[in-house]
């Protein structure tokens, strides 16, 4: 092993160039897109789930639950054109917890070491893994609605565009609540927790299965409740971009939820926290 | 015993108007630090110089990885102050960390990934180009002598390999300083040496400041400073002959020996 090249150091410099932040940004994305192609098997499962909602729950449900003419539809629609939005959502809500827990918890395992010990700001670096993160999961979104066209879910070609920021502002509002969520977990087993306190309650209470109006002729206070979830307007958002229409509502929910999960998230995630856990008997 | 002063840090997070040649490298001036109840570290100071060897030297349990937490900005400073060549890593820690590379002791690479591929990540970390960043990572791939893997996933190279790359990624943004934790645990005899003599050589060729924390007496020369982290505190630092002479031993395994029954005697005798 030789070490042949002899090179002046270069002085230290304040501050950093808009170049060397989009360079930051865009290798985070990369790096994230990369392992993403490189795990087939978690892209896999994470068609699946939607999927099997669509073909099997939604084909069940399609005589029972019946659909109303209601906004951004023109029309009487099929219930499976319904929950699709809400599937949609479903994919970005599932990939931001789990892609969350695994920053939190690689702050331990050392990948996460890399990233923080970078010079750029620590909150930016943040931002950027969770942009990353919510890459993968538009990619898998637009994955979704491919296979979702052969079973007659067809928006309007231009619905394909529109809701591409609609969902980059769901998967970063829902990334960023991850990760928030996820500070405060010990272990990585506690994903389970994750599961039935968080991931569950927010899917079932929420507009992506059922339309509210008819939660409310159930039960008005659940109505409440799922007005008051973020996801649900993190569905409409997308339900209705999705069909070319704004719902402002959905939207300034969905955009202060984000900068305030956002902010919190940052302000949570402690690196040294996952490194004080290994206690007192750990290599401190 | 040799002691090497920490200089003090300004307001601004600079240290006060030293001549360039004499800003250390890495100043720790007085940091303590705990774990709740559990003090890890105690008032601990010592200063790097440019362009030199520096073995911080303690068993597992001394201190070392919380130290390296503190410089690398993973722990927030609780007390005292931390500076790399004159930048507070408090208050500028972007200056500071541009100046800095560091092989973690847990292995931080992403296996599924190419060398090349986790250079460039690296690299685009740093805001360095991607155009420059492929040249660096050739050159630097051609160095550690693993150019004709340089597409090879990194879960096919060996564990000494394995080190080499990390290395030359610390390197790949050009640092000043190198903090290097336990970075041959875990490899054979030949591996050892071969790490070792490489970053001796980036010391002497490159000019760089290393911090080369171990628990191991045979990877420590007579020409390095040495650092000796016990429980949290600093018995004894400054040139390795300086220290032994100190002590009255005759090398530095017998030097640690005398160091550490003396602060165990010590604090057994504390009230």
């Amino acid at each position: 092993m030789t070490v042949t090249s002899v090179h002046v150091p270069a002085p230290a410099r304040s501050g950093f160039s808009a170049g060397e932040y989009i360079t930051c940004l865009t290798g985070i994305v990369w790096r994230e897109g990369l392992r993403f192609l490189h795990q087939r098997e978690r892209f896999i499962s994470a068609l699946v789930r939607p999927l099997v909602w669509l073909f099997i729950f939604a084909a069940g449900f399609r005589q029972v639950l019946g659909i109303s003419i209601i906004p951004p539809y023109e029309t009487y629609i099929l219930y499976e054109v319904y929950i699709a939005p809400g599937l949609m959502a479903m994919i970005q809500l599932f990939n931001g917890m789990q892609s969350s827990l695994s920053m939190v918890y690689d702050r331990e395992m050392g990948n996460m070491r890399t990233l923080l010990v970078s010079p750029l700001p620590r909150g930016y670096l943040l931002f950027c893994k969770l942009l990353a993160g919510t890459a993968v999961s538009v990619l898998q979104v637009y994955a979704f609605l491919a296979i979702a066209w052969f079973w007659d879910i067809t928006p309007p070609p231009m619905g394909y565009l529109t809701v591409l920021p609609a969902l980059i502002l769901s998967g970063l509002m829902l990334g960023a609540l991850g990760m928030l969520i996820s500070s405060g977990i010990k272990q990585l087993e506690n994903f389970a927790g994750v599961m039935n306190f968080v991931i569950f309650p927010m899917f079932f209470a929420s507009s992506a299965l059922y339309p509210l109006w008819r939660v409310e002729e159930g039960s008005p206070w659940l109505a409440y409740l799922c007005e008051a979830n973020p996801f649900t307007h993190a569905v409409e958002l997308t339900r209705f971009a999705l069909y070319g229409k704004m719902n402002w509502v959905s939207l300034a929910v969905v955009a202060g939820c984000t900068a305030v999960f956002m902010i919190g998230a940052i302000i949570a995630y402690d690196p040294s926290r996952g490194l004080v856990r290994r206690g007192p008997g750990g290599e401190a | 015993m040799t002691t090497q002063n920490a200089p003090a840090l300004d307001s601004t997070g600079s240290a006060s108007q030293p001549a360039p040649d004499q800003v250390p490298a890495l100043s720790v001036a007085g940091v303590s630090h705990s774990y709740g109840a559990r003090k890890a570290l105690n008032d601990v100071s010592f200063a790097v110089r440019p362009a030199s060897f520096t073995a911080l030297l303690g068993l597992n349990g001394a201190g070392k990885s919380t130290l390296f937490s503190l410089i690398t900005r993973l722990f927030a400073v609780q007390t005292g102050d931390i500076g790399i060549f004159g930048h507070d890593i408090g208050r500028t820690p972007g200056e500071a960390l541009r100046l800095l590379g560091v092989v973690f002791q847990p292995r931080t690479l992403d296996l599924d990934l190419s060398l090349t591929q986790n250079l460039l990540y690296h690299a685009a970390l740093h805001g360095i180009s991607r155009r420059e960043a492929r040249a660096r990572s050739e050159e630097l791939l051609a160095q550690i002598g693993l150019a004709d893997r340089a597409r090879n996933k990194v879960r096919d190279l060996s564990g000494g390999q394995m080190r080499r790359l990390e290395i030359a990624r610390a390197l790949l943004h050009r640092p000043r300083l190198l903090l290097l934790d336990e970075a041959t645990v875990g490899l054979d005899v030949k591996a050892r040496a071969d790490i070792v003599e490489h970053v001796r050589q980036l010391v002497t060729e490159q000019g760089i400041g290393v911090l080369w924390a171990t628990h191991l007496f045979d990877e420590i020369a007579a020409t390095d400073d040495l650092v000796v982290l016990h429980q949290g505190r600093v018995l004894a630092r400054g040139p390795v002959p300086q220290v032994i002479a100190d002590t009255g031993a005759s090398d530095v395994n017998a030097a640690f020996a005398r160091l550490t029954t003396q602060a165990s005697a010590a604090r057994s005798s504390e009230p």
